[in-house]
């Protein structure tokens, strides 16, 4: 009874005289953080429909966020692991690639949702404002709860082979952020080109393939040649996965590779932002 | 100067479109497969000319007509002040503009030139229902889709006993929306937007879908809400309702504003643009024409007993109703009907063909010419909407249906001859028929009353 009295008072008090002003917006545009912070409701109902949803009469239900980067994690060990005999630092392949495969699943699956928001999204759109930025934003975050469950992955091929936690734990947030940054990074660009033009959801499936293997999934970074290192770490992909090796396993973290990623992935981030609201206004236009 | 008392300013929106982006046909393999390499650029062109034009462009398109250029005017230089509080209706035929203005106004797309500014939280309902999900239950999808309207989790929270009695299906809410019939679903849609509280509320035709029984309660509750006082902006196809519910409202012609100003005004002037009156319509172009397999309608038309078509008619008079129509496959009963509404959307009257020569009688190929006598003293003053209707007998279809084909005005005479009397202000009731009246007097009534105690 007293909330609900509270929650009335609060409406009168958001009574304060809003203006909106509509005009014609040219060149570059920023983020109106307030005005996304107001639709905070929305995105959490959002993420909770693509979460809700996702699963929705399979019969196993959540347990795909373990099965799907599973098998693949397996395959990868019999393949690269055990046949091809790659190079791995002295770390179980197991071991190696897991703690890569969690991740870059994460960065995929976001990037390729999110890609896709807002022509998956496209009838709201023509249908009701609220901030765009939400399209892609949802996306990314609703994939989330996936990466949580495959943590456990992790979690058991550390306690199977018996990995201690170390201080370099404390970095993993770093690492996560990054790996969001990435995702939604792209996940901004492509969503943006990909209401205009539709050829984007085709050369997503390869360009993740191509990122795929020019990140150090399969294979270790330091088999990269030293003079190209620099270049190479400048996919952020690479510093991410590296990072992640380094925090669950403790090995030393290799900073020459992280920071160029963590450059261009916030570089990634602001300009997809940019770029997404340059292209905002003629969304709906083209549908 | 924002004045105060406006709640929404707008001020010489625009906006365009490019249409026409044909496809060019090759005519051999050679070009075809050389048309397939030259392609991509070409529709990248193609696909970005949909939203880039240049200064020249709009300057040219904005000289000369609209036939020389590929580029539509679909609003073009509208400017109107709505005052706080203000229920007003826009109507307008298909493709003048209406949905174009008020995707602007909503914020969904951006004007190209001009500006408006809006003073008060904003709502938009050009939809009941989007973002529902089917895998989601009712209970999910009325918070899911009431945020996306605007409102807040709490608010939602707060009235989600009344949004969930309101839609009568209290039984299901926890059941996902797929098992539930297409009634049901509008049903719960249309109570959690018929709940938000917002001080300006914008809808479109969201009145098209549901029974007559949920339009009147979607009306009802949209009376409502012009009497707490909010901003209503209503774009509508129906003229009685829009009529009813609005003070003011705006037409619309090809992108541009025709009329702004009282109902009865704006409505004459609505029906009036194609053939000067709205007593009288006619379809010259048969591909256009309402028509079904086996009827197609011509014309209809209003005539007052001097035989002239007229778009007001004196209460006292009789007038004529005529509808127009073309039979081009024999072999049908036919049943032509004209149904009378007023101003309120109120159905005054149906009325069915009763002439005996074709009465359960095939109709021939031809022209055909039916028509109702209105006798005098019997509707009341006001604007009346005539729906024009054809039916085939066994099986019964419609052949075509023609809502507010007319419209017209009664009038009533101050002369005391008519059903009014001497009786000079406002009288209620959707029919005035004269009627006959006796009043007997009893003189000696009074003596004996007193007499008798």
């Amino acid at each position: 009874m007293l909330s609900q009295l509270n929650s009335r008072t609060n409406d009168i008090n958001m009574g304060v005289e809003i203006i909106t002003t509509i005009e014609p917006k040219s060149g570059w545009q920023l983020i109106n953080f307030k005005e996304l912070l107001e639709y905070k409701d929305l995105f959490f109902f959002l993420v909770w429909r693509d979460i809700k949803v996702l699963y929705a009469q399979t019969i196993l239900g959540f347990s795909w966020a373990i099965f799907q980067p599973l098998v693949q994690i397996i395959l990868f060990t019999i393949v690269f692991g055990k046949v091809a005999k790659i190079s791995t630092d002295g770390i179980p392949y197991f071991l190696f690639s897991t703690v890569a495969i969690i991740p870059w699943t994460f960065m995929s699956q976001a990037m390729t949702q999110s890609s896709q928001s807002l022509v998956t999204g496209q009838h709201i759109l023509g249908k009701v404002y609220f901030p765009r930025l939400i399209f892609p934003l949802t996306a990314v975050f609703a994939k989330m709860v996936d990466f949580g469950i495959s943590l456990f992955i992790i979690l058991f091929a550390l306690i199977y082979y018996k990995v201690l936690p170390t201080w370099n734990l404390l970095l993993l947030p770093l690492f996560i952020l990054n790996m969001l940054c990435i995702a939604a990074g792209v996940g901004l660009w492509l969503s943006a080109m990909a209401i205009r033009f539709r050829d984007v959801r085709y050369a997503l499936s390869f360009l993740t393939r191509i990122l795929m293997y020019t990140a150090p999934i399969v294979y270790s970074a330091s088999s990269i040649p030293a003079k190209w290192r620099m270049v190479y770490s400048l996919n952020p992909i690479v510093g991410t996965i590296e990072g992640f090796r380094a925090c669950l396993l403790g090995t030393p973290i290799p900073w020459g590779y992280i920071w160029p990623g963590i450059i261009t992935a916030a570089m990634l981030l602001v300009s997809g932002s940019l770029y997404f609201k340059h292209m905002e206004k003629v969304f709906v236009d083209v549908i | 100067m924002f004045d105060k008392n406006v709640a929404i300013e707008v001020e010489n929106i625009s906006k365009i479109y490019r249409i026409g982006t044909k496809d060019e046909l090759q005519d051999n393999l050679a070009q075809t497969v050389f048309g397939f390499f030259k392609n991509p650029i070409k529709n990248y062109r193609k696909y970005r000319s949909l939203y880039k034009f240049d200064d020249a462009e709009l300057y040219t398109s904005n000289q000369s007509d609209e036939a020389s250029s590929d580029i539509i005017w679909a609003v073009k230089d509208v400017s109107f002040d709505v005052k706080k509080g203000e229920l007003i209706g826009i109507i307008g035929r298909n493709g003048a503009g209406k949905s174009t203005l008020l995707k602007i106004l909503c914020r969904i797309t951006d004007p190209t030139k001009g500006h408006a500014r809006i003073r008060g939280r904003i709502s938009s309902l050009l939809e009941v229902g989007t973002g529902f999900h089917n895998e989601l239950t009712g209970r999910e999808n009325v918070y899911l889709n009431g945020t996306i309207l605007g409102m807040t989790k709490v608010e939602i929270k707060r009235k989600f006993d009344e949004i969930v009695h309101f839609s009568g299906i209290e039984k299901f809410i926890d059941t996902p929306v797929k098992r539930y019939s297409s009634g049901m679903k509008v049903r719960l849609a249309f109570s959690v937007a018929a709940h938000l509280e917002p001080e300006i509320l914008i809808i479109d035709e969201v009145l098209a879908v549901g029974d007559a029984d949920f339009q009147k309660k979607c009306l009802n509750k949209m009376e409502d809400v012009g009497q707490q006082g909010r901003t209503v902006i209503f774009v509508s196809h129906n003229l009685p309702a829009v009529c009813r519910l609005c003070e003011r409202v705006i037409l619309l012609d090809r992108g541009g504003l025709v009329e702004d100003g009282s109902p009865a005004q704006v409505v004459s002037r609505y029906l009036n643009s194609d053939f000067g009156t709205s007593a009288s319509r006619e379809w010259i172009d048969p591909t256009t024409a309402p028509a079904g397999d086996i009827a197609r309608l011509n014309a209809v038309r209003l005539q007052a007993d001097d035989g002239q078509i007229r778009d007001t008619i004196d209460i006292r008079r009789s007038f004529t109703v005529e509808m127009e129509y073309e039979v081009f496959r024999s072999g049908s009963v036919l049943l032509p009907v004209f149904a009378f509404d007023n101003e309120e959307g109120l159905r005054v009257f149906t009325t069915v063909d009763q002439d005996p020569t074709w009465r359960r009688q095939p109709r021939l190929e031809g022209r055909y010419i039916s028509t109702v006598h209105i006798p005098g003293n019997l509707l009341a003053e006001g604007m009346l909407f005539i729906t024009c209707t054809l039916l085939t007998m066994n099986p019964d279809r419609v052949q075509f249906m023609e809502r507010t084909a007319l419209a017209f005005q009664i009038v009533d005479s101050v002369d005391g001859d008519s059903a009014r009397g001497d009786y000079a202000k406002n009288i209620p009731g959707i029919v005035r028929p004269m009627l006959q009246w006796t009043t007997q007097f009893d003189p000696a009534f009074g003596e004996a009353a007193i007499g008798g105690l």
